[in-house]
């Protein structure tokens, strides 16, 4: 039974396996690799992307979930090559370093200023557990009070 | 699409338009490596191997060292530009191709370059590219990158472009090239108020005579090193265009997960392949010798059947083996703690812990690779493609020339895609070759990462010092297993009598270089002990170690300001502490203060690290203080969280619940100043890992009173004394 569902305003009608998590469908199926796999368990984030402008972990969501849902990824975070402010903010700090994790975080970051326009230090804390081996900890922090800054959340 | 050809150097009049040979200091070396052009250099302005400029003034560099992070593409670039008096915006990086003329040669240099007199140092150059050539390296590690290749390479092509580029302007004017400068991408004639773009002159100066001893710039003069540029890779790691290993694709591409022995060693025993044969998408089940391997036409279809195979492997005789018993064979070879000097007023012993840690990079191994008769096609991350590129052609009974290998960007490396480390490269390509001509994507898991590393290796370390009367060190030596050397062991400190010893242990577990290598377990150590006998003199820590680096003025500026950053001197509340530790490192050195809270209770809060680094000069400066904050995070979070263990020859941990890794609610404030001293360049990927888990005990003590004398600390309970 095929499955249909909207990726950054396009709609697809997949026919795929339901249990088949959505961060395989993106990358493989529809060819959008700026979602990354770092541990197929929702333990590290690097696999986020937003359900209905809400923050999820696609290596966890079966498609079947996603389906009739509005499913926005970092390719389409920000319309027409522009920039989200959390990525302008991500280049104004020099935020990556590998890189490999920061499409899951700028997506994570993005969908906590959309619920939370100006978070905490501690509201940070307590809603970002993205893994990050290069430590670029520092710089997000400081990143996304610019973000919060530069203006009202933003849902995708 | 160029093709890379070894053009042969007939003579000068045979070259036109490119294929240059360049020289320093009259010194002609490793002719191959300059005169390797793509077969259109004419065409595209090709100056020399590692610089092109096409006719709309834009300079690409070619960078012999992958981007893993650590910004050492940008870092190389600039010093390449600001040679040639480039146009920072008009420059743009490419990861040179893996082909032996790429072969680094100036690791060697890097490493000894302030013992190699200045005459011989061009020597040690070349015969170190015969080396790295024979053994196939184009490495990025060992924190070599800018000041080796940076310093004795790429600043010589800029200078000999530019200088080429001059001549080529002063022939067109009929002027002297002496009347011309260069800057901002044009050369300029004064006098006439002449100026033209290095697009334009591009063609005229590939034709020039490349010169034997381009003039480097002074420092004074630098106009692009030493300021703040903005990474060159990071506009692609914002908006998920970046292309890692993972991310590469083919027309017919298929995927494959992979199990592999759970026993390093094992072999495949038998394999039901039965319950996978008909699933979903399953094109092959490869029987390896030491794993099995479904292909499939989606990676989960593949990882689903593979979950659905129970396979039996050997455990290669190690089944034995466990966290314990390596550490009891370490505990008998240590023997008894070191003698101590008879009329020592007091003895300070310590014994020290480090487990085997995992590398954990975020990509984790990938690889794809067609076989098609005789020839074969490799995607992968590396952090050396020569290396990989002949271990593929080894596993697939190949020759090298017969195998292309295409280096992504790397999701981290760590240490983990150093040379000799493929196994995901040697399982990939036998993989592929079972269902040739068919391409096949090989993704390891999280599980099959975490489970097949290279890792830091465990080592136990036994300590004493003696002290005298007055609390002034008279000795400190130690013996350790798990592996050590003179840089790792080395304390800068004047204290009468200092030794340490290795004693070997013998286990199977696999073993790579983490992060600054061996300095991570020994910094520990030596940098713990230190305070410990600090304490024991009844002296401050941080001036214990003060007065005894008198005749070390690098090391006393850095320490002292690491001190001054923190306010050491300021009074702190109850409950909370500063740590100091100091280490020197591939030319580096790197003192840290940790600053940190420990509740009634036993909770640990970091909250602030200070660092002071003295590396030399500084090429990057924002982008050198991002690597000693990320690198304090890494090693924040080993110090804090991470241990492999082993039980039954196999590792236990399998993914990031079991091997977890602080986030951002643990990650400290970070202070970095640079000591931008006259020291020869020092590297800076790994160079403030080492101090920072001592730094970290030493402020448990002080505040706590509790001292962590194994890794990582969660083991220890810190309620306070």
């Amino acid at each position: 039974m095929p499955i249909t569902l909207t990726v950054n305003g396009t709609e697809h009608t997949l026919d795929l396996e339901p249990d088949m998590p959505l961060l395989w469908v993106l990358r493989e199926a529809l060819g959008l690799t700026g979602t990354k796999y770092g541990c197929g368990i929702s333990a590290c984030g690097a696999c986020t992307v937003h359900l209905n402008g809400r923050a999820v972990h696609s290596c966890t969501l079966p498609l079947s979930a996603a389906g009739g849902q509005r499913v926005t990824t970092i390719e389409g975070l920000a319309p027409n090559g522009a920039l989200h402010k959390v990525q302008e903010a991500w280049i104004g700090h020099q935020v990556p370093q590998c890189g490999y994790c920061q499409s899951g975080v700028i997506m994570a970051v993005a969908g906590l200023l959309a619920q939370n326009p100006h978070p905490t230090d501690g509201e940070i804390d307590a809603e970002l557990s993205n893994v990050c081996r290069c430590g670029t900890f520092v710089r997000m922090r400081a990143a996304i009070h610019d973000a919060a800054a530069a203006g009202d959340g933003v849902a995708s | 699409m160029n093709r890379w050809t070894r053009r042969a150097f007939i003579g000068a009049g045979t070259v036109a338009g490119g294929g240059f040979l360049l020289g320093v200091a009259g010194f002609t070396f490793a002719p191959g490596r300059h005169t390797l052009v793509s077969a259109d250099a004419a065409s595209r302005g090709q100056l020399t191997t590692w610089i092109t400029i096409s006719p709309d003034n834009i300079v690409t560099i070619l960078i012999p060292h992958c981007e893993m992070g650590q910004g050492s593409q940008t870092a190389l670039a600039m010093m390449t530009a600001d040679e040639l008096d480039a146009d920072w915006p008009l420059v743009r990086v490419q990861e040179a191709p893996a082909l032996d003329a790429y072969a680094n040669g100036y690791i060697v240099r890097a490493a000894g370059g302030q013992y190699v007199p200045a005459v011989l140092g061009r020597g040690v150059d070349y015969g170190a590219y015969k080396v790295a050539e024979w053994f196939g390296f184009q490495v990025t590690g060992g924190s070599t990158a800018v000041r080796g290749t940076g310093e004795y390479g790429m600043r010589v092509a800029g200078a000999a472009a530019k200088e080429m580029l001059i001549a080529a302007a002063a022939a067109q004017w009929g002027v002297s090239a002496a009347e011309c400068t260069a800057k901002h991408s044009r050369v300029a004639h004064a006098i006439s108020g002449r100026s033209v773009t290095f697009g334009e002159l591009a063609k005229a100066a590939a034709s020039q005579r490349v010169p034997t001893s381009p003039a480097l710039k002074h420092p004074d003069s630098f106009t692009i090193r030493g300021t703040t540029r903005p990474r060159l890779d990071l506009p692609s790691k914002v908006d998920g265009s970046a292309k890692y290993a993972i991310d590469f694709t083919t027309p017919g591409m298929l995927y494959a997960a992979i199990e592999i022995a759970p026993v390093h060693g094992g072999k495949l025993v038998a394999v039901d392949t039965g319950p996978a044969d008909a699933m979903p998408g399953v094109k092959r089940i490869v029987k390896l010798e030491e794993a099995v391997a479904v292909v499939a036409d989606s990676f989960w279809r593949a990882r689903r059947a593979l979950a659905a195979l129970k396979p039996e492997f050997t455990d290669a005789g190690h089944g034995d083996v466990s966290t314990e018993s390596i550490f009891a064979a370490f505990d008998q070879a240590l023997g008894a703690p070191p003698d101590m000097p008879a009329d020592a007023a007091k003895v300070v012993t310590a014994e020290y812990r480090a487990p085997f840690v995992a590398h954990a990079t975020m990509e984790p191994m990938v690889c794809t690779a067609k076989i098609e008769g005789d020839r074969a096609e490799v995607w992968t991350g590396v952090q050396d493609p020569l290396n990989a590129r002949s271990i593929a052609a080894k596993a697939l009974g190949f020759d090298v020339a017969n195998v292309r290998l295409t280096n992504f960007m790397l999701g981290g490396g760590f240490g983990r895609r150093l040379p000799y480390t493929y196994d995901y490269v040697d399982l990939a390509v036998r993989v592929a070759q079972a269902v040739s001509p068919a391409p096949v994507k090989t993704i390891w898991t999280r599980e099959n990462d975490i489970q097949h590393d290279y890792y830091r290796g465990a080592a136990l370390s036994r300590h004493a010092g003696a002290l005298d009367g007055s609390g002034v060190p008279l000795a400190a030596h130690s013996t350790y297993t798990g592996g050590g050397n003179g840089e790792a062991v080395f304390m800068p400190y004047a204290i009468g009598e200092m030794k340490a010893h290795e004693k070997t242990a013998e286990h199977p577990i696999r073993l790579g270089q983490w992060r600054s290598v061996l300095n991570s377990q020994h910094g520990f150590f030596k940098e713990s002990f230190v305070d410990e006998m600090a304490h024991a003199a009844g002296k401050d820590p941080f001036e214990f170690r003060r007065g005894l680096l008198g005749d070390r003025p690098r090391f006393k500026a850095a320490l002292e300001k690491a001190a001054a950053m923190s306010g050491w001197d300021t009074a702190l509340p109850s409950g909370e502490g500063r740590g100091i530790a100091i280490c020197e490192s591939f030319g580096t050195i790197a003192a840290e203060v940790v600053h940190l809270a420990v509740s009634p209770e036993g909770l640990l809060r970091v909250m602030n690290v200070y660092a002071a680094v003295d590396c030399g000069d500084v090429v990057n400066m924002d982008s050198a203080a991002a690597q000693v904050e990320g690198s304090i995070i890494f090693a924040l979070s080993a110090a804090l969280l991470s241990e492999i263990t082993i039980a039954n020859g196999r590792v236990v941990q399998k993914n990031f619940r079991d091997y977890p890794m602080i986030h951002i609610a643990d990650a400290p404030n970070v202070v970095t100043a640079f000591i931008r001293s006259d020291a020869p360049l020092g590297g800076l990927g790994e160079p403030c890992v080492p101090p920072l888990a001592p730094a970290l005990a030493n402020a448990i003590y002080a505040a706590s009173g509790v001292r962590v004398r194994e890794l990582p600390i969660n083991k220890t309970p810190l309620r306070r004394a």
